[in-house]
């Protein structure tokens, strides 16, 4: 279970997707919109997707996770539009019959998500709109991405 | 000669100035090719262009894979979920 929503999040659903009888560890990862970054004041993040190919892209991690990890079951909900600092930005949550899985699972699934889906957040505060990751962008590399 | 529509986010979409725009090219060129055409046309996007991927059809694209006319294409600047 991955998708995308625009109403705040709540862990219950997730530790619902997850949660059965074999299952001795729940590992879960909140993403939580914080006050600040590289120096600067956050008074709010606003989300944006390309929403189809990133919840086809949600769902080829999670499938490469379920391929990767024995007997792990997995769930991400990430947030779209704007957030006030203290929001939850994204959840994960993984379980497994044995805590190491649980864990390691849920670690892949928010690093990849990071790496991958194609959301973008922009933070506002006292210097102004700003896309992360944008002017780092900037003459940074001349590779074409795979 | 086809016309491709293409989607832009974040970054890119400010510098553009549209959420999509409409590009007249050669039917078959590159995810490569497609770019550099942006970027002559948008010289904003230029400083930017080793670190936009283009996806098409909803999968990040190689440089060397080639669009046809009805292809969903985007213009994917560094991602920032989380």
């Amino acid at each position: 279970m991955s998708y995308l929503s625009t109403l705040p999040l709540d862990m219950a659903p997730l530790l619902g997707a997850v949660s059965h009888s074999s299952a001795g560890a729940v590992a879960t990862f909140a993403g939580v919109v914080r006050d600040h970054n590289e120096g600067r004041r956050i008074t709010r993040l606003e989300y944006h997707a390309y929403d189809s190919m990133a919840e086809k892209e949600m769902g080829a991690i999670e499938k490469e996770i379920l391929e990767r990890f024995d007997g792990v079951r997995i769930a991400c909900i990430h947030r779209l539009g704007s957030l006030d600092v203290g929001e939850l930005a994204v959840a994960c949550a993984a379980s497994a019959p044995h805590r190491a899985e649980a864990f390691a699972a849920c670690r892949a699934l928010i690093d990849e998500l990071k790496a991958r889906v194609p959301i973008w957040k922009r933070e506002h505060g006292p210097e102004g709109p700003y896309w992360v990751g944008w002017e780092d962008a900037r003459c940074g590399s001349d590779h074409m991405h795979e | 000669m086809v016309k491709l529509q293409v989607l832009a986010f974040a970054g890119a979409r400010d510098v553009i100035g549209a959420a999509s725009v409409f590009v007249d090219v050669e039917d078959g060129l590159t995810a490569a090719a497609l770019l550099a055409v942006l970027c002559d046309r948008y010289p904003g996007l230029g400083a930017y262009r080793g670190s936009i991927r283009v996806a098409v059809n909803g999968c990040y694209a190689l440089g060397d894979e080639r669009i046809t006319s009805g292809d969903e294409v985007a213009l994917i600047p560094p991602v920032a979920g989380g």
